[in-house]
């Protein structure tokens, strides 16, 4: 390396997926002529990703009921408990948790794939085939990991909810009336919209640095593997930053 | 060598002409004024040991890279001066089969066949089965067009690759590595493959390989690098037969010659003695 200190590679690094991300939005738009492909992807990242996002929102909904309950008693206010866990999850265990889920899921399986293909020249293959890889393969798995996203925290924080009150209503006495009513005052459509918002940011952030490091994986067998851990790494702490920086942004 | 030389005289039937061609990866030279041409009809076969770039060398004639030095023109034109759009009109042109097949892995063999053809036209979809099932009947493997790549043994995926690169009907060919890893049944099948395309579609083929005796058989015109530039070149019987020590070497397959079997070491009795 010319220059090997951390921050000059970190920066070529950035750079080189900003100029990425520019090739890839110039061949959504033909990629979205071909929406059967899209369609699939949506089944692979998002339909295969259900299990795990909807038993990760029945605990989290859960844990949020048990402690959302045990401090609002405190104050004698547990009949707010279903406002806080409906703004938590709406606003921000819903977008962040199930980013989070979906790099380790969906992210991992999108890079080992684009890396497999590297590996096996199927990339190359295409490009002699004089077609456009980054339309055939990079932006696809892109928009369906964008679309994918918003739908699987929706999901996420339904079943949430749902966990929340199982436990506040079911297992610890508040009234049922009570918990719907105050979920439904509290929750405004700003809310809704800063988590979809969120969703749709993180969404864009995941796919991005997926479809990335598949596409520019070492092709052997440990640079795919490597790829696949920087993916994991990367969204997390992408999603938790941009995470920050969305919140601050709508107060 | 210079531009000039080879300029001079183009033969009227030249497909591929590489003019003194320097390229370099991170610094290290692998072509040093590499000069060939590949001729319309004609199987040409482009031997060396492992390591002499050989597969580089067709990376720069489908323009995936660009040479420093030289030109290589393919078709007359000058491809490091092609823009994408351009490049892909090109390789539509060329066939490429690669050495492990590279078939796309989530489609089935019939869909792999058609997969340009979907790309590149409109046909109506009988008209694509018919010629899908033509290509594949033509290197052996209609009874697999519902076989997914997985199920597929490493001769019979190059096979389909074969039938792959010839749906759209090339006027190129090239072959990267046709005969590494195969059976002495299927490499006698790839070998028939490769004359029947060159004989029956007019193909013109460009095989690069170090299968010596399996290229010798099938090739028209061969060259063989070494060291960066063209080592030898003339009809592989030619080359047998060459005065060259190293070029003797290569084409026979000898373990020791102007290519040492040893690695550069100290003295062996003196190393061995160095303990005691």
């Amino acid at each position: 390396m010319s220059d090997g200190s951390f921050l000059g590679a970190g920066v070529r690094r950035l750079g080189a997926t900003a100029i990425f991300f520019g090739r890839l939005l110039a061949q959504c738009v033909p990629s979205l002529a071909r929406p059967r492909l899209i369609v699939a992807q949506i089944y692979n990242t998002g339909a295969r990703s259900l299990i795990i996002i909807m038993l990760s929102g029945l605990f989290v909904g859960m844990v949020l009921g048990l402690q959302g309950f045990q401090l609002l008693q405190r104050f004698g206010s547990e009949d707010f408990l279903g406002s806080a866990a409906a703004l938590g999850l709406l606003k921000e265990l819903g977008p962040v948790v199930t980013a989070l889920l979906f790099a380790g899921r969906a992210g991992t399986a999108l890079t080992s794939e684009i890396g497999l293909m590297r590996a096996t020249d199927q990339l190359t293959a295409m490009e002699m085939m004089a077609v456009d890889p980054m339309r055939y393969v990079a932006a696809p798995r892109f928009l369906g990991g964008i679309i994918a996203m918003p739908l699987l925290t929706a999901i996420f924080g339904v079943i949430g909810l749902f966990g929340a009150q199982l436990i506040g209503v079911q297992l610890m006495g508040v009234d049922t009336g009570v918990f719907w009513s105050q979920t439904q005052s509290a929750v405004g459509l700003r809310d809704v919209t800063e988590g979809l918002v969120k969703s749709l940011v993180f969404g864009t952030a995941c796919s991005l640095v997926a479809v990335y490091e598949g596409y520019n994986a070492e092709p052997t067998a440990a640079g795919v593997g490597l790829a696949t851990t920087r993916t994991v790494v990367a969204s997390s702490v992408l999603t938790l930053l941009l995470d920050y920086v969305l919140t601050a942004a709508f107060l | 060598m210079t531009d000039a030389a080879p300029a001079a005289a183009p033969a009227a039937d030249t497909v591929i002409d590489v003019r003194d061609v320097h390229y370099e990866i991170g610094g290290r030279p692998i072509f040093t004024g590499l000069t060939l041409t590949a001729r319309r009809g004609r199987i040409t076969a482009i031997m060396g040991p492992s390591g002499t770039g050989k597969t580089t060398l067709l990376r720069l004639i489908t323009a995936q890279v660009s040479a420093t030095r030289g030109q290589v023109l393919a078709f007359g034109t000058d491809v490091a001066t092609l823009g994408q759009q351009a490049v892909y009109e090109l390789r539509q042109r060329m066939g490429m089969l690669f050495q492990n097949g590279a078939l796309l892995t989530d489609l089935s063999v019939f869909e792999n066949v058609a997969f340009p053809v979907r790309e590149h036209t409109d046909l109506p979809e009988p008209l694509i089965r018919k010629l899908v099932l033509t290509k594949l009947q033509a290197v052996g493997l209609r009874g697999a067009a519902g076989l997914m790549p997985g199920e597929l043994s490493g001769g019979m995926a190059r096979r389909v690759a074969l039938a792959r690169a010839i749906v759209m009907d090339p006027e190129v060919l090239i072959y990267d590595e046709p005969f590494v890893g195969l059976d002495p049944i299927s490499l006698g099948v790839i070998q028939r493959l490769i004359k029947q395309m060159n004989q029956a579609l007019g193909i013109t083929s460009i095989v690069v390989s170090h299968d010596v005796q399996e290229l010798s058989a099938i090739a028209d015109d061969s060259y063989l690098l070494s060291g960066g530039v063209v080592a030898a070149a003339g009809p592989p019987a030619q080359l047998r037969a060459s005065d060259s020590a190293a070029v003797r070497q290569f084409m026979t397959g000898s373990a020791d010659g102007p290519v040492p079997f040893h690695y550069p070491a100290p003295d062996y009795l003196a190393q061995l003695l160095a303990d005691e």
